[in-house]
């Protein structure tokens, strides 16, 4: 009987919670959905669809100013998530492998970027880069997107170094290896799926800015996001849907390499 | 130079020259006075804080209550406050049901709730629009199952800034609360119940004390993007209802006061770090 009792009064199979989890992905996921549907349309509408053909996605790709656009974005996500990647693997290799002082200030400075709201970054990067005369364009956006990607790249990668097996470095120092060396055959190998999941973190958050971007870039430096925004001065057409719906299919395709390459096992 | 100063040098002074550095000037800024065309003359005033909450005449100079600023400072806290209640409201029992689940099942879920994070904010935010429009297909669901006879005003209003804000930091508040319920031992219900606690005694102190790491993170994680959000309010609420981001954002681009623009961004940082040294200090008086 007690058994029972308890059972019923079981708080892991709660009512509704499996309903509320199903109602919350549904509510992710249906505008996303929604917009990639109505890029295939074949008419000019954005809310009848006219038969499916990938006609808008034939402007997109004729459209210059979309591909300049994107090619602004990938350029400096590259850029920006590689620095930041190599910045944050040196932090990391200090905090985790070595006696730091002041861990916990140094820890909050690293995560820092990721405590203050984007339009703040956006407007203080904005006076401080007029200030010192560098002004807008591409330059000031490596800059800004490099600080800002910083703990994204730093997290995945201390983690993966702090579940890594000290035991092979200090095995392989035992056996004469000098530091360099240790680091290049043994650190960097293990590490290497952190590294990845790192940088394409950085990479997509990159990708994903507007605020920021929409403040720094000058007039050669349209990112794709700022570009979208610029379209919707004329409304939401099936051109911005198509465009979008790129977008969204590579964060996923990102996403989930990214996903899929931290969770093997070390 | 020791290594390991060596190793952080980098990340540390990126950080601190080029984010750190620009938010102080962006409060010293503050208090300059504004040029005709942007920018600032490099002589203090204290107009853009005394602009907060008063309106000065432009003939005698006399200074007047005016609650406009500070209305949309309330509002975008509001607006904040709710989204974030919200989000509690969906992201328990959605963190809960994932932290159940068996653990092939688990890492899916979690997967489905965090790919959408990842999507770039401006789209998930015309998708919404898309989706609330007058034309989008709820009202068109609901027209033609005949329960309304008009479309719903859905967007370009609070409630779609409001929605807009939940579905861009939801995750924020799932992914917290998973990670905290995922660490709970079950059996510690068990013990409760053999004890002879009701259900409610055993959420309110079993429960709940775990939860409060995931829900402080949670919220702050809600909250401290939501007050400052531009796009939500921009795109959904059709530029007729301004949250603090888009004031902010104002002040650089149409109306050119960076001196207030400054100031108004100081106040939501402050807000911000106070939120989190609040925080901060109550989880090392909790450890300890």
């Amino acid at each position: 009987m007690a058994l029972l009792d308890t059972r019923a009064r079981d708080i892991r199979n709660l009512p509704g919670v499996g309903v509320t989890a199903a109602l919350a992905v549904a509510f992710l996921y249906a505008p996303i959905l929604f917009l990639m549907l109505y890029s295939f349309n074949d008419g000019r509408s954005i809310s009848r669809l006219d038969g499916l053909s990938f006609r808008w996605y034939r402007a997109v790709f004729a459209n210059e100013e979309i591909g300049g656009a994107a090619l602004n974005s990938v350029l400096l996500a590259v850029i920006a998530a590689s620095l930041a990647t190599v910045m944050a693997t040196a932090a990391a290799l200090a905090m985790v492998r070595m006696r730091v002082r002041r861990k916990a200030a140094t820890y909050a400075v690293l995560n820092f970027p990721l405590m203050v709201p984007e339009i703040v970054t956006a407007i203080a990067s904005l006076i401080f880069f007029s200030a010192i005369g560098l002004g807008l364009g591409f330059g000031s956006l490596v800059i800004a997107h490099t600080t800002f990607c910083i703990p994204f790249a730093y997290l995945p990668i201390a983690a993966r170094l702090t579940s890594m097996d000290a035991g092979l470095e200090v095995a392989a120092a035992d056996l004469y290896a000098r530091p360099l060396r240790r680091f290049a055959l043994i650190t960097l190998p293990l590490l290497a799926p952190g590294l990845l999941s790192g940088w394409l973190l950085a990479f997509i958050v990159s990708l994903d800015d507007f605020i920021i971007s929409s403040m720094l870039s000058g007039p050669g430096s349209t990112t794709l996001p700022v570009h979208i925004y610029s379209m919707l001065r004329l409304g939401i057409t099936p051109e911005v849907n198509a465009v979008s719906s790129l977008m969204v299919l590579a964060s996923a395709l990102v996403v989930i390499l990214s996903g899929l390459i931290s969770r093997r096992k070390t | 130079m020791k290594l390991h100063r060596l190793l952080l040098a980098p990340s540390l002074g990126t950080i601190l020259i080029f984010m750190a550095l620009p938010i102080a000037l962006t409060t010293l800024y503050s208090v300059l006075t504004p040029a005709q065309h942007g920018g600032v003359i490099w002589q203090p005033s204290g107009e853009a804080y005394v602009r907060l909450m008063f309106e000065r005449d432009i003939f005698d100079d006399t200074l007047s209550f005016n609650a406009d600023y500070l209305q949309i400072l309330g509002r975008s806290a509001l607006q904040a406050g709710f989204a974030t209640i919200l989000c509690l409201l969906i992201g328990l029992p959605t963190a809960w049901f994932i932290a159940t689940r068996p653990p092939a099942q688990k890492s899916l879920w979690l997967m489905l709730v965090t790919v959408p994070y990842w999507v770039n904010l401006l789209v998930r935010t015309i998708a919404l629009l898309l989706m609330l429009r007058d034309e989008g297909p709820i009202n068109g669901a609901l027209q033609s199952m005949g329960l309304t006879d008009g479309p719903l005003p859905l967007a370009y209003n609070n409630f779609a800034i409001g929605l807009g804000l939940v579905s861009s930091f939801l995750p924020f508040m799932i992914l917290p609360l998973y990670a905290a319920i995922e660490r709970f031992d079950f059996s510690l219900l068990e013990a409760a119940y053999d004890l002879h606690a009701s259900r409610w005694q055993a959420v309110w102190s079993v429960i709940l004390p775990i939860l409060r790491p995931g829900l402080i993170a949670g919220g702050l994680l809600v909250f401290i993007p939501g007050i400052g959000s531009y796009l939500a309010p921009d795109i959904l609420g059709g530029g007729k209802t301004l949250m603090l981001g888009n004031l902010i954002g104002m002040q650089f681009q149409g109306s050119r006061n960076w001196p207030f623009g400054a100031a108004l961004s100081t106040v939501l940082m402050s807000v911000t770090l106070i939120a989190l040294i609040l925080v901060a200090r109550r989880a090392a008086r909790e450890a300890a």
